[in-house]
């Protein structure tokens, strides 16, 4: 009954080839086109929940994630971006994508603060991922001003439980937030470094980087 | 439960040639976007053992038969041609033999073939989607691909295809 050589899977293929690239544009440059679109019409019926982007710093590859409220995660390289991404789907909502224009303004001033050009982040903050004493620790911790340390045990004082230095270090150390929120500020009351979610090494390079500037 | 951004890069380009196959170029990213932004409304509440690629085809599938329809009853639309063309240009459709002989192909042929030979899915989810048995799709599949394969040229000996 057929009337030509050709097999079923040379039919196949050849879909595969007219469906797969369009005439006029590449693939790759369809598939950024349809993503934004994807993107504005998220935003417009307000279904993007979580949007995101990377950023290159002195202090390695940063994950920037936001949601309708301000900007709620600022993640390390060592963190794992993908991992981090898992735990935004889980804890806020799996409606993310990777949506630069809303992080614009957070990219900008980080860029302008690891030039030495900006000493306070004027952002709008979402700390929904942060609870209880350790949301009350974060909101002090913007008290601490540019260039200046705090111990443990000082933030702990000012936010009314002066017991809690251990506390003030886990909140520290699960800062959604680092570099808005200025966890690399908290020192040890021996004047040494402590830890650092993102390296100890990166927090003493940010803590040099504002002794001079 | 993946991030969205996920699932579009890992099923966006699958979801683009089901809407291609089905719509044809112009008006498959419009199919595309609609898909996806239906998916993202709905994606909370997807059960974590679905499986995404058959959720997606399906939402692509019903948004391609809305399109046909709204298609079917649009006027003309010579009174709404824009004062200055596109400067990206309109996708246009292959201008092949093949493509117009797919899309001449019965609805439940194309829609047979796009799913089970170009999307992957099962002839089982396939027939769901088609609203036939699985004996039915198959034979669908089957006689779709024999008419596409009328629409080569005649005569041309196994090895001289082979060399081409």
């Amino acid at each position: 009954m057929t009337s030509t050589n050709v097999s079923d899977q040379q039919v196949i293929d050849d879909l595969f080839a007219i469906t797969t690239s369009g005439p006029t544009t590449s693939d790759i440059a369809t598939e950024q086109r349809l993503h934004t679109r994807l993107v504005d019409a998220a935003e417009r019926d307000g279904v993007l929940d979580v949007s995101y982007r990377t950023i290159d710093s002195p202090v390695g590859s940063l994950l920037l994630a936001a949601t309708e409220d301000g900007l709620v995660r600022v993640a390390f390289d060592r963190e794992d971006h993908d991992v981090v991404l898992g735990h935004l789907a889980t804890e806020i909502s799996p409606r993310i994508l990777r949506a630069p224009r809303r992080l614009d303004g957070a990219a900008s001033q980080l860029d302008e603060y690891f030039s030495g050009q900006r000493r306070t982040f004027d952002l709008p903050i979402d700390l929904q991922l942060a609870h209880g004493f350790r949301r009350a620790v974060l909101t002090h911790l913007r008290d601490i001003a540019y260039g200046e340390t705090a111990s443990y045990a000082m933030v702990a004082a000012a936010s009314g439980s002066p017991a809690a230095v251990r506390a003030v270090g886990s909140a520290c150390a699960n800062n959604p937030l680092p570099l808005v929120v200025p966890c690399h500020r908290v020192v040890r009351s021996d004047g040494s470094i402590g830890q650092y979610l993102g390296g100890a090494e990166i927090k003493q390079a940010l803590l040099a980087m504002e002794a001079v500037t | 439960m993946q991030p969205f951004e996920d699932v579009v890069a890992e099923h966006g380009p699958v979801v683009l040639r089901v809407c291609r196959a089905m719509l044809g170029h112009a008006d498959a990213d419009d199919a595309w976007a609609e898909t996806f932004l239906a998916a993202l409304k709905a994606y909370p509440d997807l059960r974590p053992d679905s499986n995404v690629r058959a959720w997606l085809v399906t939402i692509a599938h019903r948004k391609a038969i809305d399109q046909t329809r709204s298609r079917a009853r649009r006027p003309l639309p010579v009174a709404d041609l824009p004062e200055t063309p596109s400067t990206i240009g309109v996708p246009a459709d292959p201008d092949t033999e093949l493509w117009a002989a797919f899309q001449a192909l019965p609805l439940k042929q194309r829609g047979a073939v796009a799913y089970h030979h170009l999307a992957g899915m099962p002839y089982s989810e396939v027939a769901a989607l088609l609203d036939s048995s699985e004996a039915a799709a198959r034979r669908s599949a089957a006689d779709g691909i024999a008419g596409l394969r009328r629409s080569y040229p005649k005569g041309i000996p196994d090895d001289e295809h082979e060399r081409q």
